[in-house]
């Protein structure tokens, strides 16, 4: 291993046993400077976690009826609303009285209310059909058609969710790591003001039909300054808490941190400029918006996931990482190429053909980094699977880990000609994307989340079985998810690449794995529903008070013993890293 | 603090040289591109591309209001791409280069094939048969082809009392898409406009020189 024994930021001499004293003394002023740090930190990153929280349940929402529409056309919303609304009226006298039962545990209330929730649309279901007849008039309405509900998902995605989740991590990793306390909190909380205005007024005006079908930029013209001011705010804020920082040693999550802050106002202020406001020529267009969109994902969405995977990984097991330098060069070579890759997105397009070169070339130097972060993260697991049974935040971020190893070399492969031949066009770029934005940012998020909030809150997670459901249920939906449109995307690339194909036979090829799709999408979403269940319930002070982490299970002291006897890691590097 | 200055320095670098070579270059080599003289098929002479004009460039936005470019991509590829298939099941008689696209605003390439390629739709439906066909897909797609994905916009139309004679343009449905005895169902503007732009749709008007393979 080498030499290097930093723990997020904290640069220990490498200590004997004898220190050990000096040690603890050492790490319980840590302690108490983290705290101090958390503290100042929690309004701003739980009020932009709260509208990513609430964003996140209405883009699964939009997704789910996205997903459904592609398999069931004349599929109307409506009736889901009816049946949310309907039952949510019925079982709520039912709920209030289970929630003030004393001598019901909170996991067995929060069961008993599902299963009254779950009986009351079941009720209705049968009422409704076979009482009292209700028929929606036909044909649904312009909102809910399967364009605008599609544009409105991936804005949500995209802006509501992934953007808000990430900006709630950077407030609370960059404080910590810079061991400043967070200033200007209240500059910040106005910023996520601004940004949940912007998003609402977006999807408001995508539904009503102003959305501008240009992919990851749909928002009608007049929400962009909102978001631009809300950028501007977190990155100004970004640089001056960097420039003030205590600590000397820069960890590598706060450069993943810094560069994401820096490159995302750019971006998307370029984006807006040349795609909306005042469009380019033809694919000059195209050329901008997949740069945009390609590095949204890239130099904005994975830095922050990347980057939170380094603190929590070695956070959470109480050992440093693998290899400081591999670390630096997994953060410049992924500043450097992927920035380029953008244009794989239109292989065969036209555009220049030296463009398309260019970002290929740039898609397979991404090798590079993916294995640089890739061995950093999983050498460092290397030996401590086993805490993947107690820890939930560990179980998300390395299942997110791995993850981003796979998508990436999937991506690189995707952005081959030869490949791109096949699959481009079809359900195989949006398994990929699933891959990629869920798989890996998502469940990451998840696992910060999971670490972050009882930090802030002072408040344990209500329940270790919830998080368990929530675990299950979004990592097999999204191996559902992946799995049937890859394979179906695979098959409809080939079919379609053979003229003869009938092109109404490759769509009802289709059918079966966009169901498979559809169940794994209702379970990705019944996951957040859990999710914001133990946001809310923590938020409002219900579950323990923060004495130590929640544990899927607790360790034995032979389980906590043995671990330390197969770790290189001194025992005061383990106490020192494992708060 | 050197750091601070590595780091800035370092991530405004990488960064702005994917800018210029991604956006800024393409920029300078294409905002300039103009349209040229060529003939049609029918052997007129005229300038092309030209912008959209009037009912059609209102139905484009109809087009893009309700995200048909989510599903129908905009764009042929080369003959000797994915087996040349775009040409051979009949989207277009040639791939479509730059110059097709420079009054395009905001331009509508797409990424999915969910529907077939709709660059030249307007070749296949072509003339008064091509918009009745039209119609009645955006109003019942499963109706002209069973089975079909594609969802129907039956939104963009009226269902509306026959007074008298029945309107020229009500639409001629059967089975179980035909409205009950007595009603009728009519085009609304927004309708008549987006099958405006499908019957002009066509990227593949003149055969241009660099598209030539
Ligand atoms: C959910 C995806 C979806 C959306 C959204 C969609 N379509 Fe389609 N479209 C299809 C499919 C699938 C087909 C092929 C089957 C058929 O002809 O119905 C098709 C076929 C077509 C065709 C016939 C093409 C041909 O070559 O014969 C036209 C024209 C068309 N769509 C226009 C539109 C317009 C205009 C919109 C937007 C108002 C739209 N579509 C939105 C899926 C979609
Ligand atoms: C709740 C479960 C979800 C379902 C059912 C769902 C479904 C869908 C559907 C149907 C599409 C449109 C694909 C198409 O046009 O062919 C889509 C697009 C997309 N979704 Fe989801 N989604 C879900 C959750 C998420 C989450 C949590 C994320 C990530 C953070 C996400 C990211 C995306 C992205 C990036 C696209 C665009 C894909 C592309 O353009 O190729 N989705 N989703
Ligand atoms: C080395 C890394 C990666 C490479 C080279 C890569 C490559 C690609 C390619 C070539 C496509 C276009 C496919 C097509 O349209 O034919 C694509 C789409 C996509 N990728 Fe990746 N990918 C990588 C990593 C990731 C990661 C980490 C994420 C998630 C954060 C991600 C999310 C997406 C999404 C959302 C799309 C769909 C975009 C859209 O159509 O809207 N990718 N990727």
């Amino acid at each position: 291993m080498a030499a290097s024994t930093v723990v997020n930021g904290l640069t220990s001499p490498n200590v004997s046993n004898a220190d050990a004293g000096a040690l603890a003394e050492e790490q319980c002023r840590a302690a108490k400077e983290r705290a101090a740090i958390d503290s100042a930190s929690r309004l701003p990153a739980l009020a932009w976690l709260a509208g990513a929280t609430f964003w996140l349940l209405w883009a699964s929402f939009f997704g789910l009826v996205t997903s459904i529409k592609m398999h069931i056309p004349w599929f109307d919303v409506r009736v889901i609303m009816e049946l949310g609304i309907i039952s949510t009226l019925l079982s709520v006298p039912l709920m209030v009285l289970i929630a003030r039962s004393k001598n019901l545990s909170l996991d067995a209330k929060i069961g008993f209310c599902t299963f009254a929730f779950v009986a009351a649309a079941a009720l209705w279901l049968v009422l409704r059909t076979w009482v009292f007849d209700i028929r929606w008039s036909e044909h649904g309405g312009a909102w809910q058609t399967f364009g605008r509900t599609r544009m409105t998902h991936l804005s949500l995605i995209g802006y509501g969710w992934g953007t808000q989740a990430g900006i709630a991590g950077i407030l609370w990793l960059v404080p910590r790591l810079s061991r400043t306390p967070l200033i200007y909190p209240n500059a910040l909380i106005a910023a996520a003001a601004i940004w949940n205005v912007g998003i609402f007024a977006g999807v408001i005006g995508i539904l009503a039909g102003l959305g501008t079908s240009v992919e990851w930029l749909d928002f009608p013209p007049f929400v962009p300054p909102f978001l631009i001011v809300s950028l501007a705010i977190v990155a100004a804020w970004g640089i001056v808490t960097f420039t003030r920082r205590q600590e000397s040693h820069v960890y590598v999550t706060l450069w993943y941190c810094f560069g994401a802050m820096f490159w995302m106002p750019w971006l998307y202020t370029v984006a807006v400029i040349i795609n909306i406001y005042s469009p380019a020529t033809g694919v000059v267009q195209s050329a901008c918006n997949w740069w945009f969109a390609h590095n949204v994902l890239g130099l904005w969405l994975t830095p922050i996931g990347v980057g939170a995977a380094y603190y929590i990984i070695p956070k959470v097991i109480g050992r440093p990482v693998y290899s400081y330098y591999l670390s630096i060069i997994g953060f410049w070579s992924l500043a450097l190429f992927y920035s380029w890759a953008g244009m794989h997105h239109l292989i065969g397009g036209p555009i220049p053909p030296w463009m398309v070169s260019a970002s290929t070339v740039g898609s397979m130097m991404m090798f590079i980094p993916v294995i640089a972060v890739g061995v950093n993260h999983h050498m460092t697991m290397l030996g401590h699977m086993g805490q993947l049974r107690y820890s939930p935040s560990l179980r998300f971020v390395v299942f997110g880990a791995i993850t981003y190893t796979a998508v990436s070399a999937q991506g690189a492969i995707e952005a081959l000609r030869e490949f791109s031949e096949v699959a481009h066009f079809t359900n195989y770029t949006v398994g990929h994307a699933h891959l990629g934005a869920y798989g890996f940012f998502t469940m990451i998020m998840f696992g910060v989340f999971y670490y972050m909030v009882p930090r802030l809150t002072g408040q344990e997670w209500a329940s270790s079985r919830l998080i368990r459901l929530h675990f299950w249920l979004c990592s097999v939906g999204i191996v559902i998810y992946f799995t049937s449109l890859s394979i179906s995307g695979w098959f409809e690339g080939r079919q379609m690449n053979n003229p003869d194909y009938p092109f109404i036979q490759k769509m009802s090829n289709e059918l079966p794995w966009l169901i498979c799709r559809s169940i794994g999408g209702a379970m990705m979403s019944l996951g957040h529903v859990a999710w914001a269940i133990l946001f809310v319930l923590n938020i409002c002070g219900v579950g323990s008070r923060r004495e130590g982490p929640t544990f899927f299970r607790e360790k034995t002291s032979a389980e906590v013993e043995a671990e330390l006897n197969g770790s290189t890691a001194t025992p005061a590097e383990v106490a020192l890293a494992s708060r | 603090m050197d750091r601070t200055v590595t780091l800035l320095l370092g991530i405004t670098l990488t960064f702005a040289s994917s800018w210029l070579g991604l956006v800024f270059a393409p920029y300078v080599q294409m905002n300039n591109v103009q349209p040229i003289k060529g003939t049609t098929d029918d052997g007129v002479e005229e300038m092309y591309p030209r912008p959209l004009e009037g009912e059609a460039a209102y139905g484009r936005e109809v087009y893009i209001a309700n995200g048909c470019m989510y599903c129908h991509s905009q764009q042929i590829r080369s003959e000797h791409f994915g087996n040349g298939a775009d040409i051979k099941r009949n989207w277009g008689v040639r791939r479509t280069v730059q110059r097709d696209y420079i009054y395009e605003k905001p331009i509508l390439l797409g990424t999915m094939r969910t529907g077939p390629d709709l660059a030249n739709v307007a070749r296949r439906w072509s003339g008064q048969g091509g918009k009745d066909w039209n119609h009645l897909h955006l109003y019942a797609p499963r109706m002209m082809m069973p089975g079909s994905l594609m969802p129907s916009f039956a939104f963009l139309y009226e269902k509306r009392r026959i007074t008298g004679e029945p309107s020229a343009d009500a639409l001629k449905l059967q089975g179980e898409w035909a409205p009950e005895p007595g009603y009728e169902i009519v085009p609304t503007p927004q309708a008549k406009a987006l099958v405006e732009y499908l019957s002009v749709l066509d990227h593949n008007r003149i055969m241009l020189p660099e598209a030539q393979e």
